[in-house]
């Protein structure tokens, strides 16, 4: 194995799975201070995320969410573009995905219901991503700032749409009223039992194939299409973007949309897939999580997959933790979380030097790549 | 016998893999002018900021002055003797003179003070050098040549003994390098020693004393520069034998394929940068572009490639027209046959984070030969590149490496296999041979002579002037981007270069104030050889 290989081993495995654990360390050293037995806590996540099949379930419907997430910071961060508003860009998809549903007949069929609510998610994220992105391309506002307060906008703009347009009549909640059962994404303890096995209900559904279908297109788009080449060599130079004929304006554009309508179909596991309604605050949480998931995934889908399952695990077994034992309040997954997007994140490369020093030493015999 | 000002003994530096030193010894003498010449990447730069305690050397023994000393940082060898001029210079902008002389050794808790004794010791070595330079001038109102001096001053009035100049020419005019030459005669005068770091012959044969020759990290030749010759020199730093002269036969000069009528183009902030520009550029032919760099040279080749919009005019090329209402983009001027091979190839030329054969796709990604509907195809991809390596020699021939990770030279193979092997009928190209080693420059200077005999139209910038001048068959001259000179490349000679890059051909008047100051200082400094 030469050096190179090592180097990228090293950055693409060895690294994050150092920084997970250190992340653990450190949140073992936390439950101490609060007089939480680390190992039986550790037990209690792990049982309650992949012990039993409801367990399993959660944690990979929540898995779900940070995949689309992961996915949509990963396109936007590929055109050097940081997409902050996928909180935003998540809960306006799910305006429309329940506006597709609730407008169509509810006597039609579930091949009419999943793909409307699916375009109806993706171009309502999209379109909440494109006002950022034009401003971004044409007036050179900055789309870290716009982004965030897209955001805001998206929260009160729901709460309005929800207390007074899309509220069901005679209810107090600020909710819509039950999706029509066709309009259902199938829960996969459903559709398993349809083939005859019988598995324990969870709010798994099938969004999640939905998410590893993205992640494959999200793969090919980016690495092995003309679009693709495009966006990346936009983010890693504009200025030789510029000279081969690349027009960044119509980047920051393209890669916005993509990034919003991929955070948009978190609603499509959420409402459709689970809450069959339109409910306040379905996405919180799950936009900012991409942020860390895209990072700890090295903005790849594979990674993203892997960093998302991890964020899923944290979620399921964090509130099993919450839930049974005293002392540990649901809190606790915010702080697991906060410490594995510092290690994972803020210091990702704290181990790099020392690894590469002891695992791949410079060969001094002069091992080198550019001959002149 | 004069004393060693400097002596380095059995210097080792690595990087990574890299071995930049390897037991280089030098020894320089008290009050001489030492050249250090090698090709890029030679180790030369290495060496000397292990001098001046940017790096320290694996192994080795420093001597400065008569005494050993290892540097851990640059003001160790500052308070050693050693004062150095980068080729990038190291000044404020907004400051001025004064303030720059004096930033780092303030002297006190108030500026007044430091301020005046800064200024009666500038005035002093000013006088005692020949270094005249108004003190309360800012720095971005002087020209680069009195930016340079000040820098000198700068190392002076710290107490510099020793002064490593690295590249200073490469900003200057001829007249301006002339000038700072002469500043070195007063410098040596007053006994102190200059170490000259560059890779142009010329200016070694003409004012060292002792010459030294690096090739891929170790010294390969001493020489006293009177017994050697530029052939010489050439050869030991390339290790074989190169043709300085390029080998080409009369021009078969045909029909223009450019017309360029009254170029203006303003930059983002207004500034115009091309002004009123006009010329033809025909099939068969080189048209050279000389300036000192900075004089709308840069925007002239963007304006061309459709990269930067222009404000007025016209541009024709190969029959389509472009001006400020209808502009063309890079994209439809590469299918239309015009390539460009940009100044600078990591900001422009290719994505370092990029491999090779992504590198080589630039401008060319939506071509349907690479295609295959939505896919764009590895293999192909990787076979493009591959063929391309293969033409021009590029090593090592993996596509698969990171473009950050070959040489300069082979970066540069690279674009120009990429822009010139879809046989364009206009070739753009700026800087070809900057940053790339003697044995890379003869055959960049082959092809681009094989292009224009094979009846294709090549526009060359460069800041080299050699390069201009052999190359070219026609020159024009850009100064604060107005054409301020056409010349036959027959009929062109360094001297009238410098003076229309000076745009000083003209009447007196025409001048700008830097330029007479140049010469007020310049015959004080004269004097000063004189008298001394």
């Amino acid at each position: 194995m030469n050096r190179d290989t090592r180097i990228a081993w090293i950055n693409g495995l060895l690294l994050p799975f150092l920084n997970v654990l250190t992340a653990f360390v450190a949140t073992a050293v936390v439950f101490l201070l609060i007089d939480v037995n680390p190992i039986e806590a550790a037990e209690v996540l792990l049982y309650g995320s992949f012990g039993y099949e409801e367990g399993i379930g959660y944690t990979i419907y929540y898995t779900t969410n940070f995949i689309f997430t992961g996915l949509a910071v990963a396109v936007a961060f590929h055109a050097g573009l940081f997409n902050i508003g996928g909180e935003g860009q998540a809960y306006v998809g799910g305006l429309g995905a329940g506006l597709a549903i609730l407008f169509l007949d509810p006597t039609l069929g579930a091949w009419v219901f999943i793909p409307a609510s699916i375009i109806g998610a993706l171009v309502f994220g999209a379109l909440w991503a494109l006002i950022p992105a034009y401003l971004q391309a044409y007036r050179g506002s900055h789309i870290v700032i716009t982004t965030i307060m897209f955001n805001f906008l998206a929260a009160s703009m729901m709460v309005y749409m929800m207390v007074h347009v899309l509220r069901e009549t005679g209810q107090m909640t600020p909710q819509s009223e039950l999706f029509p059962t066709n309009a259902w994404m199938p829960f996969v303890h459903d559709v398993m039992a349809g083939f005859g096995y019988t598995i324990e209900a969870s709010p798994l559904n099938l969004s999640v194939l939905l998410a590893l279908l993205c992640s494959v297109l999200v793969w090919f788009f980016l690495w092995h299409t003309r679009w693709g080449y495009a966006i990346r060599a936009t983010g890693k130079n504009s200025t030789a973007a510029v000279y081969g004929g690349i027009k960044p304006k119509r980047i920051i554009i393209v890669a916005m949309c993509i990034s919003g309508a991929l955070a948009g179909l978190v609603s499509v596991n959420e409402l459709v897939g689970y809450q069959h309604r339109l409910i306040m605050d379905f996405h919180l949480g799950y936009g900012f999580g991409g942020i860390a998931v895209a990072l700890m995934g090295r903005n790849h889908p594979l990674g993203i997959i892997v960093a998302a399952l991890l964020f899923g695990t944290l979620y399921q077994g964090g509130a099993e933790l919450a839930f049974e034992m005293s002392g540990i309040s649901r809190d606790i997954v915010v702080v697991m979380q906060g410490l594995v997007i510092l290690f994972c994140g803020a210091l990702e490369y704290m181990y790099r030097p020392w690894l590469v020093r002891n695992l791949a030493p410079v060969n001094t015999q002069g091992e080198l790549g550019a001959t002149p | 016998m004069k004393n060693l000002a400097i002596e380095l003994t059995g210097i080792d530096k690595h990087f990574g893999a890299v071995r930049a030193n390897h037991k280089v010894c030098l020894q320089v003498k008290q009050g001489n002018i030492h050249g250090i010449i090698g090709e890029n990447g030679a180790g030369k730069s290495t060496l000397m900021s292990i001098l001046y305690g940017f790096y320290q050397a694996d192994a080795g023994k420093i001597d400065v002055l008569g005494n050993t000393y290892s540097f851990t940082d640059s003001h160790q060898a500052i308070a050693a003797g050693i004062g150095m001029v980068h080729q990038h210079f190291m000044l404020v902008e907004n400051f001025t003179v004064l303030e720059n002389v004096i930033l780092g050794s303030e002297g006190g808790l108030l500026l007044a003070n430091g301020l005046a004794a800064a200024r009666k010791e500038l005035t002093r070595l000013g006088d005692e050098y020949g270094l005249k330079v108004d003190l309360d001038a800012t720095i971005d109102t002087l020209s680069v040549g009195l930016q340079q001096r000040v820098e000198i001053l700068k190392a002076l009035y710290k107490g510099a003994k020793i002064l490593i100049l690295d590249e200073p020419t490469g900003v200057l005019t001829p007249q301006e390098a002339e000038e700072l030459f002469r500043i070195f005669g007063a410098l040596k005068q007053q006994g102190v020693t200059i170490m000259l770091i560059t890779h142009k012959l010329r200016e070694i044969m003409a004012i060292t004393d002792q010459v030294s020759v690096m090739r891929a990290g170790e010294m390969v030749a001493h020489r006293d520069t009177k017994d050697t010759n530029r052939e010489e020199l050439a050869e030991l730093m390339v290790g074989r034998k190169v043709l300085l002269q390029v080998d080409k036969g009369p021009a078969n000069v045909r029909a223009p394929l450019m017309t360029v009528k009254h170029l203006t183009m303003a930059d983002k902030q207004g500034v115009e940068r091309l002004k009123d520009v006009s010329f033809e550029l025909r099939a068969g032919e080189v048209l050279g572009v000389a300036g000192v760099s900075g004089n709308g040279q840069s925007e002239l080749l963007e304006a061309l490639a459709g990269i930067h919009p222009i404000s007025s005019g016209s541009i024709e090329m190969l029959g389509v027209e472009m001006n400020a209402k209808s502009a063309l983009g890079p994209d439809i001027l590469r299918d239309m046959g015009v390539a460009h091979v940009p100044e600078d190839r990591h900001r422009m030329g290719l994505i370092t984070d990029f491999s090779a054969s992504e590198s080589a796709l630039l401008g060319y990604h939506t071509d349907p030969k690479i295609n295959s509907g939505l896919w764009l195809s590895k293999d192909k991809v990787d076979a493009n590149c591959q063929q391309l390596m293969q033409a021009f020699d590029v090593r090592p021939a993996d596509p698969h490496l990171k473009s950050a990770n070959f040489s300069g030279g082979n970066q540069q193979k690279l674009i120009l296999a990429r822009e010139m092997e879809r046989n364009p009928e206009i070739l753009l190209i700026g800087q070809p041979t900057r940053g790339v080693d003697i044995g890379a420059i003869e055959f960049i200077h082959q092809r681009i002579i094989a292009m224009r005999d094979a009846g294709k139209a090549v526009l060359l910038v460069s800041v080299e002037l050699d390069e201009i001048m052999s190359i070219s068959d026609r020159i024009i001259v850009l100064c604060d981007g107005e054409v301020t000179g056409r010349i036959s490349a027959e009929s062109a000679d360094e001297r009238t270069l410098g003076m229309m890059m000076a745009n000083a051909l003209d009447s007196q008047d025409s001048l700008d104030p830097f330029h007479s100051m140049d010469k007020e200082s310049s015959t004080q400094a004269t004097s000063q050889d004189l008298s001394a």
